[in-house]
């Protein structure tokens, strides 16, 4: 066990020494101030965490949260719905199909007309991208649970509603789980986006101002600030799926 | 008592029973056996209330089946236990449903699994358990609602030789200690002889023979040659034309 935990360090310190390595290597070659070193970087990072990028980062942190609460608060029982019955399905399935594809990134100007240049319109971008990933992954979740355990739950005298919460909803989570990180990245990336319009506050405008200000290690800093947002992001999901599915994550 | 009356099920292209009829008396056992796809599993779910005939009817002490009934107990093949629930939460998910004092569903469940002898792996889930430990709780499972019908579908058909032979002997053990009504269904001639007090031989979607069994009971029965010689008797309907 203890081997083992010593690896999976090993493995994150080596992870993180190449990050470094190339971002040293492309500092150096690139040598200009556009690309700022990574101690430099982290340096300013670390002052800058005093001022007021802690308020932009809480903004960005906010925005996603409500998004991914929302998403999952809709797409979730929507999901489920889909996988249980076949009428459902037929109603929702095709309407899903339509809009899942579509570049959801390009309603930002209607999503600002229709809810205003506040967060509201951040947040429903963000959980339009999101919340079909969410649906898509709880309906097929459902799909896969094998009939042997409806046949044992109904046999053991089960309600509706329990064999939803022995069967159907543990067996959609890992998947859900695994759905919100393949969305996570969209996610950022539409975050960042959207706050580059109408806003004064976000980790997204923070990079874009200080870019356009020719302030490159502050640039670097709030770059640096949007991937630990992610990686803590990545590290909540991880941790919450540890917690709610440990038989997925069995030593033997 | 299952009496079971002119019973067909139609899955639309074909007919999965057709013109079944079987009485089965109250604390008796009952192995189905035949070939796969004859219908055997089939005529347990409907015995279990899982499925609707199309034709005929079910009766059980008299009373005609209709959907799931609360005594009836079911052990599937792949025994049905829930990968993210452990030993201890499979075995009382049934239980729960029916019985709210907390105390007396732990003091059933901790009760069976050491009947089961299955108690030191409580806190284990499926997937760390092996074969014959998994189908202990899976009857544990079944078990602690004390049925007075106890339907098995192929339970130890996934098991080594060993392994399986154990389980049969657990089996009638638990037939033997609280004789309750047991219809097993099975593609191995020895678990039906040694399981059996009467064993029903189907082929394509029909009974074909219904052979009672003079020596089920005998614990020791595998080392005697009048197994064989039933087994051979089996055999011989199981693969005859007839």
């Amino acid at each position: 066990m203890k081997v083992l935990r010593r690896t999976f360090n090993i493995r994150k310190i080596y992870g993180l020494a190449v990050v470094i390595c190339l971002w040293e290597i492309i500092h150096f070659i690139v040598n200009s101030k556009i690309v700022p070193g990574p101690y430099e970087t982290a340096k300013a990072f670390l002052g800058l965490l005093s001022g007021n990028l802690v308020l932009h980062i809480l903004s960005s942190l906010f925005r996603v949260l409500s998004a991914i609460s929302v998403s999952a608060a809709a797409g979730v029982p929507l999901g489920l719905l889909t996988g249980m019955s076949r009428k459902a399905d037929s109603f929702i399935s095709p309407v899903m199909y339509i809009l899942y594809p579509i570049p959801k990134i390009a309603f930002l100007p209607v999503f600002m007309i229709l809810f205003g240049l506040g967060n509201s319109s951040k947040i429903v971008l963000v959980t339009s991208i999101i919340i079909f990933q969410i649906m898509l992954s709880a309906r097929d979740g459902v799909r896969e649970i094998p009939q042997e355990f409806y046949y044992s739950a109904r046999s053991l005298g089960l309600s509706m509603f329990q064999i939803y919460m022995h069967i159907v909803v543990p067996a959609v989570l890992p998947k859900l789980f695994s759905a919100m990180r393949i969305s996570m990245g969209m996610c950022i990336a539409a975050l960042f986006f959207s706050e580059n319009f109408s806003t004064t506050f976000g980790i997204g405008y923070f990079i874009m101002n200080c870019w356009v200000m020719a302030d490159y290690l502050h640039m670097f800093a709030g770059i640096l600030a949007l991937s630990l947002m992610g990686m803590l992001m990545f590290k909540v999901i991880d941790y919450a799926e540890k917690k709610l599915c440990p038989w997925l994550h069995l030593d033997s | 008592m299952i009496q079971v009356r002119n019973l067909g099920i139609d899955f639309g292209s074909e007919w999965a029973l057709k013109n079944i009829d079987l009485d089965i008396p109250s604390n008796t056992t009952c192995a189905i056996i035949g070939p796969s796809g004859c219908g055997k599993t089939t005529l347990l779910c409907v015995l279990a209330g899982l499925l609707v005939p199309t034709a005929g009817q079910v009766l059980i002490d008299g009373q005609q089946l209709r959907g799931i009934r609360k005594n009836t107990g079911l052990i599937l093949q792949n025994n049905g236990l829930l990968p993210w629930k452990t030993t201890w939460k499979n075995v009382e998910l049934g239980l729960r449903t029916r019985q709210p004092d907390r105390k007396i569903v732990n003091e059933k469940v901790y009760s069976i699994l050491k009947q089961m002898e299955i108690s030191e792996f409580r806190n284990k889930y499926p997937a760390q358990l092996s074969g014959g430990q998994k189908q202990r709780t899976a009857i544990a499972r079944t078990l602690v609602l004390e049925p007075d019908i106890l339907l098995l579908d192929e339970a130890s058909s996934a098991l080594d030789a060993i392994t399986r032979e154990q389980l049969q002997n657990l089996i009638l053990e638990i037939y033997k200690n609280k004789p309750t009504t047991l219809v097993l269904v099975t593609h191995s001639i020895e678990e039906a002889v040694f399981l059996g007090q009467k064993i029903v031989v189907m082929k394509k979607a029909q009974i074909k023979h219904i052979m009672s069994n003079p020596f089920f009971g005998d614990a020791d029965i595998r080392t005697k040659p009048d197994y064989y010689n039933v087994c051979m008797e089996v055999r011989k309907r199981l693969c005859g034309d007839a």
